[in-house]
């Protein structure tokens, strides 16, 4: 808050800060812009409407314009109605809002629906200054920034000078004359379309960057923004050449100081991964270069018609030509490890030291890489391709550095720290983990990864023994949380000051502030949302300068967090145990019979199509693996990730396509059903139809929490028959095969960290999908409750079926111990191989078990925290001392343990 | 605006807010409470004065009406408050707009009560000023009316608004003007639950010092009320300020709900970015069963205080439930506290 920013609101601020190399403004709520917005306004669709605006937001938009100026649409109104609407939408609503007419009525309309801070697009002084100065008064009342058109009473600014002119005279007028806040003035300098014929129209693009770079430099705090698919109106058509032009344009104007923009981000090539010929037409155009230009690209846009841009450029091998540097840094851009050995090998004689080719092109490349990344304009798949691409070279020149070292005890090669990663003792998952030393690994930090299930004693020794820096845990089951706790109170007894980074599904900043950062008071604990924050973290944790600042800071939003967090728990009020069953979910079982399933005790599959599992895989988890927020198959088509997402999903289709094709996975699963009525809040199994003799005993726990409106306090065990009426309960095991294990670690062995986390994340996903298609398979034949049902493969994902597979740690049942007694009546190890870790994960990770319940009216709920009265009941149920279901419901406990207290 | 001279009294606060934390002052509704007053003793035709103004319905409850009907009590009480340590003493005008009170059917009535009202609170602060010499400054209240301009009342329909922002802003100038005739040195908007609603006041207060020829100061007071820590209307505190700092307020701030220490955490974050005075006055902690506040002086006194220890606050009073003796207990807790330095990026 230094400095004066941009400083705009919807329910949630933003703030354009410096770090903000271009904001991206959504462009698919204007009716101007997207054909199918237009569409929808006119037919008054205002549901699917908003949906439009949602999806812009769920992708990342920062801001949202929103544009009604039609013909054939009453502007204001549809302004004021879509705004109303808009604003009962809180995830929507929680950006800023841009408001876009080129009528004031509608700017103003819309003004009066807003409550955050909007920006008005625009105003000018078209119509003389006057106007101009109520207009923005009238902003300034009403709490808006402003885009200024570059536009006066002779009309919209063309050259470098007009625009500068009339800038610097609006500026002028709205700072001096206002009391306009400059950093709430947007400039908009006008692009116009070059290209076009027309020899007037050759230097629009010199002229708008020329007019940018002025105002950046002479306007203090102002910003600029501008619409550039005008540029390439004369190119319509022809969306190669157009991409590449923008690419282009967009790479000077924000080097110039552009800052804002509405652009069609789906549509921009990288402009590193333009063909160069393109490229240099392109950039003739844009910024005037030669009288020829136009013609020129008139002459070769025509090889790229028709052409997808990404194929042309992965086919075109022009870049071979270029000087080793440059081509040791495309190939780290684009992931290309095809001609890595061949180029490392040609650097590695031209260097003196074999050092020298990593510390010189190959880590140029990769901050190139690192830079792209953090500005957004590259993904995480495509970086850790690039890591592919790295870790290759580096292993190409490993043996020179080594006997170069050998030689004469040369230096080892300095690295910007050395970070210690492991997945805790009881925890198999390590995709996020791996994912992150990657992108660590990348940004030239040591990564030591000690793999997964690892003690909390040997990450200490190691950490001591290889002198760290910083020491991250990551994890992805509940018992995990208390592991890193573990860790975390050993650190501090050991006399550790290293930072501890906390990463991984179930963890949580709250759950990081709460419970880990007040055990470990010698050292910073911070918890790291997901892969593309690890640098940022890690780098402030370990420069000397910022270092203090930083963990002042987190120190104190921890604590804040955790007051936050104390208060509204206490805030909540939880029913007594007896209050909470009273409230039970009382189901009518008048006259219910549950149907008999196919068969009883437990059942081997083995007939598994992999082809056919690949069907029920649910995309949309994958993508969130690798850090791509955004629905399956919306986000192939995203603005901003589309790219990125689309080869990702190609390579995962390719590699999906070999592990069918090679049988690389031999799925296996177990299912078996059992006569099972509720007793009280547990499950009992009985061996015989007559129900007389007790087989084993599932527990359940109930939600505690106040409920309002009548809701019920519901358990598992509401949702089966009580004694006297037929029911069954069902219990699965599914696995896609210890098989991912050994074929992740050939990818690793080969340098192929992308390779190593497409498998695992695709066993995941196939384990997953089993999952789904052994539950379609239950419902229609082996249970047969439903034997009617038919629901397309993709349209499972939404649950539209009867009954669910609640799982053991997860939300409707937290206890993972439970799983003890699931695979104990599956025999589950002996018939998949999936055993289970002291902390009661399923190993291999790419596993999946639960218990099927058939009632039409069962649903998955959270059980959320209970308190000590139901954890005491549980203990004696499950013949548990109150100490071991402390432990592991640690996560969901309302209070303070005894042995925890202090 | 900006050309607009600054008030006198903009001066005067601005000095007495470099050397120390001030006084605002504490809730009206209680103090009105304890006189256990009749219909006839608000509609002014028991004891007290006449309204001059006719409503068919009951006006039992129109706190706001007493600035006319029974003027003498208001002005006690605001007395009693200047004389326990404020600085700054509140119109006695929430719900002086022609919005809420339609509810009693006095919409004829606002500009009198908004002038009264203004004029009550100086009478008293004059008469507090000439014992101690204390200088002393009215602040005239906007409060929030009963309609919300970005939430609809009928969950069927979300498109629909109960009231406009031009209602409102029409609503709000005729309530600034009448303020500022009866002598308001701030206006106050507040207890602020859609920011909407205070949007509009803004442009009304902007609107009706352009009038006055003069820039007086702003003071703008949200409310959070749930512990989701954001706005009725759905704004976390940053928002809230973004969406107000076009005002240029003198003092941004939070006020009402549920008690001090349930603000601590959002007022921090407030005082975390913006750039102007800060300004807390808590409810005396959460009402009971019985809508009554038991939090004594004491204890909101000894929350606040820690406010001001952490250097978040400029301003400090009391929302509803305290009284004279909370005021009084409040500045002394923070009169050793410097008050908030304000961060300067403009």
């Amino acid at each position: 808050m230094s400095e004066r920013q941009l400083r705009l609101s919807g329910l949630e601020p933003f703030v354009l800060t410096d770090d903000i190399p271009f904001v991206n403004i959504g462009e698919r709520t204007n009716v101007t812009g997207s054909a199918r917005f237009r569409k929808l306004v006119k037919n008054r669709d205002y549901a699917a409407a908003l949906e439009v605006a949602r999806d812009q937001v769920e992708n990342g938009a920062q801001i949202i314009d929103i544009n009604m100026d039609e013909g054939l649409i009453d502007s204001k109104a549809a302004m004021v109605e879509f705004l109303n609407l808009l604003a009962a939408e809180p995830d929507i609503a929680r950006v800023p809002i841009m408001i876009d007419s080129s009528k004031w009525e509608v700017i103003e309309a819309g003004l009066q629906c807003v409550q955050g801070k909007p920006v008005v697009n625009s105003i000018s002084m078209k119509e003389g200054e006057d106007q101009f100065r109520q207009h923005a008064r009238l902003c300034l009342a009403y709490g808006a920034a402003v885009v200024v058109m570059a536009f006066d009473e002779q009309g919209q600014a063309d050259t470098a000078a007009r625009k500068i002119q009339i800038c610097e005279r609006a500026y002028r007028i709205l700072v001096d004359e206002v009391g306009f806040p400059p950093e709430d003035i947007i400039f908009d300098p006008n692009i116009f379309a070059v290209a076009t014929g027309i020899d007037e129209h050759n230097n629009y693009g010199v002229d708008f960057i020329d007019a940018v770079r002025w105002i950046r430099a002479n306007l203090p705090h102002a910003h600029v923004s501008g619409g550039v698919s005008n540029l390439s109106f004369s190119f319509r058509g022809n969306e190669p050449v157009r991409e590449a032009m923008h690419a282009v344009f967009l790479y000077h104007a924000i080097q110039a100081g552009m800052d804002m923009g509405i652009v069609n981000a789906g549509q921009l090539a990288v402009y590193d991964q333009i063909d160069p010929d393109l490229r240099d037409a392109c950039e003739d155009v844009v910024l005037n270069r030669s009288p020829d230009a136009t013609e020129h690209l008139l002459e070769i846009a025509e090889r790229y018609r028709g052409e997808g841009g990404a194929q042309r450029r992965e086919k075109d091998l022009s870049w071979r030509e270029w000087p080793i540097e440059k081509r040791l840094e495309h190939a780290l851009v684009n992931g290309i490890t095809e001609y890595i050995d061949a180029d490392t090998e040609e650097a590695r004689q031209a260097a003196q030291r074999p050092l020298h080719v990593i510390e010189g092109p190959l880590m140029a490349g990769m901050n190139v890489v690192g830079d792209l990344f953090g500005a957004g304009k590259m993904f995480l798949p495509q970086v850790v391709k690039s890591a592919r691409v790295m870790k290759q070279a580096v292993a190409i020149l490993l043996p020179y550095m080594e006997e170069e070292k050998r030689l004469n005890g040369g230096t080892e090669r300095e690295s910007a720290g050395k970070i210690l990663m492991a997945t805790v003792k009881g925890d198999v998952h390590d995709i996020g983990k791996n994912i992150v030393g990657v992108v660590l690994a990348c940004n030239n930090y040591e990564v030591i990864d000690l793999g997964v299930m690892v003690p909390s004693q040997k990450i200490l020794d190691v950490a001591r023994e290889q002198n760290v820096d910083v020491i991250g845990l990551s994890g992805l089951i509940t018992p995990s949380l208390d592991e890193m706790v573990h860790v975390a109170q050993e650190m501090e007894r050991e006399g550790f000051h290293l930072p501890l980074l906390i990463g991984g599904a179930t963890t949580s900043k709250i759950h990081t502030a709460v419970k880990i950062a007040p055990r470990y008071h010698r050292g910073a604990a911070v918890y790291v949302t997901d892969a593309s924050r690890a640098v940022g973290v890690v780098s402030s944790l370990l420069s000397p300068a910022q270092q203090q600042n930083y963990v002042a800071g987190i120190r104190a939003e921890y604590s804040e967090v955790a007051d936050r967090h104390e208060r509204a728990e206490a805030a909540k009020s939880r029913l007594p145990l007896q209050a909470a069953r009273d409230n039970a979910l009382k189901l009518d079982w008048t006259g219910f019979a549950a149907p008999t399933p196919s068969f009883s005790g437990r059942r081997v599959i083995e007939d598994w199509d992999l082809a056919q599992i690949a069907r029920y895989i649910d995309w949309t988890p994958f993508f969130q693996t690798w850090e791509l927020k955004g629905v399956y198959p919306r986000i192939l088509d995203d603005e901003k990730q589309g790219q990125a997402a689309r080869s990702l999903f190609d390579d995962a289709q390719e590699m999906l396509a070999r592990i069918i094709e090679g049988g690389w996975f031999r799925p296996r699963a177990v299912v078996g059903f059992w006569p099972a009525n509720a007793v009280g809040d547990d499950i009992h199994l009985f061996t015989g139809e007559d129900r007389s003799e007790v087989l084993a005993r599932f527990h359940t726990l109930r939600q505690q929490v106040t409920k309002r409106n009548g809701r019920p306090n519901v358990a598992l065990s509401d949702f089966v028959a009580p004694e006297g009426h037929r029911d069954y309960l069902g219990a699965f095991v599914v696995t896609a095969g210890p098989e991912e294990q050994e074929i992740s670690a050939r990818y690793e062995r080969a340098n192929d960290d992308y390779g190593a986390i497409m498998v695992k994340a695709l066993a995941d996903r196939i384990a997953e999908a089993m999952a789904e298609m052994l539950h379609e398979r239950v419902r229609r034949e082996l249970w047969g409750y439903a034997p009617d049902e038919a629901h397309a493969p993709q349209d499972l994902i939404a649950e539209p079926y009867a009954g669910i597979r609640p799982a053991p740690g997860y939300p409707a049942q937290p206890d993972h111990t439970e799983k003890d007694t699931l695979f104990r009546l599956l025999d589950a190890e002996a018939a998949t191989g999936v055993t289970l870790t002291e902390s009661m994960a399923m190993w291999p990770g790419s596993s999946v078990s639960g218990l099927y319940i058939g009632h039409p009216e069962a649903y998955y709920f959270g059980v959320a925290k209970i308190e000590q009265d139901q954890a005491r009941d549980y203990a004696d149920r499950k013949g548990m001392s109150l100490a071991e279901v402390e432990r592991w419901l640690a996560p969901v406990l309302n209070y303070q343990p005894k042995a925890d207290a202090a | 605006m900006t050309a607009l001279p600054p008030s006198p009294a903009f001066a005067l606060l601005d000095r007495a807010a470099a050397e120390r934390i001030l006084i605002l002052d504490g809730a009206m509704g209680t103090q009105i409470q304890n006189l256990d007053l009749d219909e006839v003793d608000y509609a002014g035709t028991g004891s007290g004065h006449a309204c001059g103004h006719s409503s068919e319905r009951p006006q039992k409850g129109n706190n706001d009406l007493l600035v006319l009907t029974q003027p003498e009590a208001v002005e006690d009480i605001h007395y009693r408050y200047a004389m326990a340590g404020a600085d700054i003493v509140e119109t006695n005008t929430f719900s002086s707009t022609t919005i809420a009170q339609a509810d009693y059917g006095l919409e004829a009535a606002v500009h009198d009560l908004n002038v009264a009202g203004a004029r009550v609170v100086r009478r008293a602060l004059d008469r507090a000023t000439a014992e101690d010499g204390r200088p002393r400054f009215v602040a005239g209240a906007l409060g929030p009316t009963n309609r919300t301009a970005s939430i609809s009342p009928d969950v069927n329909d979300p498109g629909f608004r109960a009231v406009t922002f031009d209602d409102l802003r029409a609503a709000y100038l005729q309530q600034a003007r009448g303020l500022i005739e009866g002598g308001a040195d701030i206006l106050l908007i507040e207890t602020i639950f859609d920011t909407l609603n205070a949007k509009a006041a803004i442009f009304a207060c902007l609107q009706a010092m352009e009038a006055h020829g003069q820039r007086m100061p702003l003071m703008i007071s949200g409310t959070i009320t749930d512990a989701s820590g954001r706005t009725l209307s759905g704004q976390t505190p940053t928002a809230f300020w973004h969406s107000v700092r076009h005002a240029r307020p003198w003092t941004v701030g939070l006020n009402c709900a549920l008690g001090a220490s349930a603000m601590r955490p959002h007022l921090a974050e407030m005082a975390g970015v913006a750039d102007t005075l800060i300004c807390a006055y808590p409810n005396a902690g959460l009402p009971n069963a019985f809508g009554q506040y038991d939090e004594g002086p004491q204890d909101t006194a000894r929350q606040v205080a820690d406010f001001a220890r952490e250097g978040l606050v400029n301003v400090v009073g009391g929302c509803c439930g305290t009284t004279p003796d909370h005021i009084r207990a409040i500045a002394d807790a923070v009169a050793e506290f410097s008050p908030r330095k304000v961060p300067d990026y403009v």
